[in-house]
C-alpha cells in the first residue's frame, strides 16, 4: 500500500505540471479532422467529427462506452481500413497532408502514427525482437549496432530498460501486464513516430502499473503528439492537456483539460463528468 | 408486519426445497454421466487392447524364423564358371562387365542344390531321406544365398564354410505349430521324413529361431515365401510419402493462407470453401479412379508408380491440410495482427512474419495426420496398379512398386495361409510402428514449436 500511495503522489505531481493555456498556444496543430464520419455497414458510428490536435501535448478522448472515441482514434492511423465493411468519410490531415488521399501509403502513415492497444499485445518473440521488429521492416537500422542502439534507447524511453536489460532474449509475453504495455510503447517508439495513439492503454492494468504508464505518458509528451482514449476521467485529468468528450458518435465538447473538467459548457459533458451518465 | 414478511419467508423455504430437490437430480446426472464416460473409455481401451494383443500375438513370432545352420562345402567340381574375370585382363570396363555377367550366369547354373544337400546330409549323417524331401526342408532361395556368398568372396571355393539358410515356409509352419501336427500324412505339406528331420534339427540346434532381418531387407517373394520381406513395399510407401509431403504441404498451406487472409469474401470463395470441405469426405476409391483416368490415361504416367500413388494421395491429403491450416489461421488472436499492422507492417508482412508462424504447430499436426492417413490408404492404390507383385526394390518414384498397406492386403490373400497369416500381422506391426513413429515426431515437433512461441 505504501508503494501505491507513493505512486499516486507521483501522479498528482504530474498534474501540477499541466501546461497553462498560454503555454499550449505555442503548440502548433499537428492533426486536424474535419467532418469525419464512420459507417460500419449500415450503422453510422461517427457523425461528423471535427477537431484539431496540438503537437507535443496529450489529448484525451473521453466518453461512455460505444461513444465512438476508439473508432475515431483508429481513423487517425487508418486501422479502420482493416475492419471489413468500415467506411470512413470526411478529412483528416497530418501536418496538412490528407491521410486518406490515394497517394498516401498506409504503411508509411502507420510508421508516423504509432499505436498502443487496450490489451498489451507483444509479439510471441523475445523482448529484443519485439522492439526491433518495426525498425527492421522499415529499414531504419543500417547495422546491428544501430539496431541495438534503437532498441535500447526505445526501452529506456519507455522506462523498461533497467527492468529487462538482463533478459532481452527472453519472450516478451513472459513480462507482467504493465511491463508488457511498456514494451508495446517501446515497440511503437522504436519506429520513430510523430504521433502515438493509445487506446485505453491502462484498462487492463492494476493501479501501480497504471501510475507508471501515466508518468511515462507525461514524459513522452515532450517529444510526441499523444492521443489517448480513456474510460477514466481521473486519468484524463491527470495526463492530458486537451480533452475531447464524445457521446453517441458525436464530439460534444473539446478544449483545454482544465476548462472541460472545471467549467464544461455543454450539459451532457457536465453530466458525464459529474458521473450522471456513462 | 408478520403478514408482509411471511409470504417472502415461505417462498424462500419453498425455493430452498426446490433447489434441494433439483440438486439431488443434478448430482445423480453428474454421477451417471461420469460413469458413462469412464465406461466408454474402458470399452475403447479394451477394444484397442484386444486389437493390439491379437496383432502382436500373431505377428511377433513371425519376426523369429527357423533358420538352418550347417557347413557348406564350396565344391570346385560343382561350381562352374571358373575364376572371376579380372579387370586387368580386359581392355575396357564394359568388356569386363560383360565377362563378369557371363561368369555370374555360369556360376548361377551350377548345381547349388547339390551343395545344399551335401551340407544338410553332413549335419544328419545317419538319417535316411530322399534328396527331394531333404531340399524341401530349406527355402528354394537357399541356393542363391550360397551363390551370393561365392559372388561376394570367390576365395571360399574349395573351402567348408558355416552358412545359415532360412528353412522353408512349410518347415517353419511345422516347427511353430501353425499347421496342425496331428493331421495325417496326406494332409501335411511336408513328407514324413522331412518333418522328422526338421524335429531332429530343432532338437540338436541345427535349426534355430533367428531374428528375421530379411523382413526389412527383402522384397516380396512367391517362389520362396520364407524369404518374403517388406523392403519393396516400404520404399514404395516412402516415395509416396515424399511426393505427398513435397506437394500437399506447400499447396495446402498456400491455399489456406490465400483463402483465409487474402481472398475476397464472395460467392466464389464460399463455393470453393464448400467444395474443399466436400472433397475431404469423398471416398478414397474415387480418388483412385480419378488418378487412373487423369494421371495414367491422360498424362501417360506409368502404372504402379509411387509418383502416381503419391499424386492421388496428395489430392486426398490436401483438404485435411487446408481445413486444419484455415482453422489454425482463424485461431490467431486479432490483437497480434493489430500489433503488426499498427507498427506499419504490410498485410503480407503481418501474415508471413506473425500470423503464419503461429499456425506451425497446427499445420504440422495436420500434415502428420494427413500423411499417416495417406500411409495407411489402400483402396486408391489398387486402382492405379500398385497391387501388382513387384520383385524389385523401386529405385525411384517412377519404378513399379507396391505400398505397405497393399502388401498387407496381398499377403492376407496369399494361398499359404499358415505362413502368411503371421507374416501379415508382422507387416501390420511394421505399419503401425511407422504410424506411431510419425505421431511421436508430430508430438515432439509440436511441443518444441509451442515452447518457442
Amino acid at each position: 500500500m505504501d508503494v501505491l500511495a507513493g505512486k499516486v503522489k507521483v501522479t498528482s505531481k504530474t498534474l501540477d505540471q499541466t501546461m497553462n493555456p498560454a503555454e499550449l498556444m505555442d503548440h502548433p496543430i499537428r492533426l486536424s479532422a474535419r467532418d469525419v464520419t464512420v459507417h460500419y455497414g449500415e450503422k453510422q458510428a461517427l457523425h461528423g467529427i471535427s477537431i484539431d490536435i496540438p503537437d507535443r501535448a496529450v489529448t484525451a478522448f473521453i466518453g461512455p462506452s460505444g461513444c465512438g472515441k476508439s473508432t475515431f482514434l483508429r481513423c487517425i492511423n487508418r486501422m479502420n481500413d482493416t475492419i471489413e465493411g468500415a467506411k470512413v468519410g470526411g478529412k483528416i490531415e497530418l501536418d496538412g497532408e490528407d491521410i486518406y488521399s490515394a497517394d498516401l501509403d498506409v504503411v508509411e502513415l502507420r510508421a508516423r502514427v504509432g499505436m498502443v492497444f487496450q490489451k498489451p499485445n507483444p509479439f510471441p518473440k523475445s523482448i529484443y525482437d519485439n522492439v526491433a521488429y518495426g525498425p527492421r521492416i522499415h529499414g531504419l537500422a543500417k547495422s546491428k549496432a544501430d539496431l541495438d542502439e534503437i532498441v535500447i534507447s526505445s526501452l529506456r524511453k519507455a522506462g523498461l530498460f533497467e527492468e529487462v536489460k538482463d533478459r532481452l532474449a527472453e519472450p516478451g509475453t513472459g513480462l507482467s501486464g504493465g511491463q508488457q504495455q511498456r514494451l508495446c510503447i517501446a515497440r511503437a517508439i522504436a519506429v520513430g513516430p510523430e504521433v502515438i495513439l493509445m487506446d485505453e492503454p491502462c484498462s487492463a492494468l492494476d493501479p501501480i502499473a497504471t501510475a507508471i504508464i501515466e508518468e511515462l505518458i507525461d514524459e513522452l509528451r515532450e517529444n510526441y503528439t499523444i492521443v489517448i482514449v480513456t474510460h477514466s476521467m481521473q486519468q484524463a485529468a491527470r495526463v492530458s492537456q486537451k480533452t475531447a468528450f464524445f457521446h453517441l458518435g458525436n464530439l460534444i465538447e473539446h478544449g483545454d483539460t482544465e476548462d472541460i473538467f472545471t467549467n464544461p459548457v455543454n450539459k451532457q459533458t457536465q453530466d458525464y463528468i459529474m458521473g450522471r451518465i456513462g | 408486519m408478520t403478514d408482509t414478511v411471511l409470504p417472502g419467508a415461505a417462498a424462500g423455504a419453498q425455493n430452498r426445497e426446490r433447489v434441494r430437490k433439483s440438486l439431488t437430480r443434478r448430482h445423480r446426472n453428474e454421477t451417471l454421466f461420469r460413469w458413462a464416460g469412464i465406461l466408454s473409455i474402458a470399452a475403447a481401451l479394451g477394444f484397442v487392447a484386444i486389437l493390439f494383443g491379437m496383432i502382436l500375438s500373431k505377428g511377433l513370432p513371425s519376426f523369429w524364423q527357423s533358420t538352418v545352420h550347417f557347413e557348406a562345402y564350396f565344391d570346385p567340381e560343382l561350381i562352374q564358371g571358373g575364376p572371376r574375370p579380372e579387370r586387368a585382363d580386359f581392355a575396357s570396363p564394359a568388356d569386363h562387365q560383360q565377362a563378369v555377367n557371363t561368369w555370374q550366369r555360369a556360376v548361377t547354373m551350377s548345381n547349388w542344390n547339390k551343395i545344399v544337400e551335401t551340407g544338410l546330409r553332413e549335419a544328419a549323417p545317419d538319417f535316411e531321406i530322399e534328396s527331394r524331401d531333404l531340399l524341401e526342408l530349406v527355402t528354394s532361395a537357399g541356393r542363391f544365398q550360397l551363390r551370393d556368398i561365392y559372388f561376394a568372396d570367390p576365395e571360399v571355393l574349395g573351402q567348408t564354410v558355416p552358412v545359415s539358410i532360412l528353412a522353408s515356409a512349410n518347415t517353419d509352419n511345422w516347427l511353430k505349430g501353425t499347421i496342425d501336427r496331428s493331421q495325417p500324412d496326406e494332409r501335411q505339406q511336408l513328407a514324413a521324413t522331412t518333418r522328422a528331420l526338421a524335429d531332429q534339427f530343432e532338437e540338436n540346434g541345427t535349426i534355430s529361431f533367428d531374428f528375421a532381418w530379411h523382413i526389412f531387407t527383402n522384397v516380396d517373394s512367391r517362389s520362396a515365401p520364407a524369404t518374403a520381406g517388406l523392403a519393396g513395399a516400404f520404399m514404395g510407401s516412402l516415395y509416396m510419402m515424399i511426393v505427398v509431403i513435397v506437394l500437399a504441404v506447400p499447396i495446402g498451406v498456400a491455399s489456406a493462407v490465400y483463402l483465409e487472409e487474402f481472398a475476397p469474401k464472395n460467392r466464389l470463395t464460399d463455393l470453393i470453401e464448400v467444395n474443399i470441405n466436400n472433397l475431404a469426405a469423398v471416398p478414397s476409391i474415387v480418388f483412385g479412379l480419378l488418378g487412373a483416368a487423369v494421371f495414367i490415361n491422360y498424362f501417360g504416367l506409368p502404372r504402379s508408380a509411387p509418383l502416381v500413388g503419391g499424386l492421388v494421395l496428395t489430392l486426398m491429403t490436401l483438404p485435411t491440410i487446408i481445413i486444419a491450416t484455415r482453422a489454425a489461421l482463424r485461431a490467431v488472436p486479432p490483437s497480434l495482427r493489430q500489433a503488426a499492422l499498427g507498427l506499419g507492417a504490410s498485410h503480407n508482412q503481418t501474415v508471413f512474419h506473425h500470423v503464419l508462424p503461429m499456425t506451425y504447430p497446427g499445420v504440422l499436426t495436420a500434415t502428420i495426420i494427413g500423411v499417416a492417413q495417406a500411409l495407411g490408404e489402400t483402396a486408391p492404390l489398387l486402382l492405379i496398379g500398385m497391387s501388382a507383385f513387384i520383385a524389385n526394390i523401386p529405385a525411384g518414384p517412377l519404378d513399379s512398386a507396391t505400398a505397405l498397406p497393399v502388401q498387407i492386403y496381398l499377403w492376407q490373400g496369399n494361398e499359404n495361409r499358415n505362413f502368411f497369416e503371421a507374416r501379415t500381422s508382422a507387416a501390420i506391426i511394421v505399419l503401425l510402428g511407422l504410424m506411431l513413429l510419425l505421431n511421436a515426431i508430430a508430438i515432439f515437433l509440436r511441443s518444441r514449436l509451442e515452447k518457442r512461441a
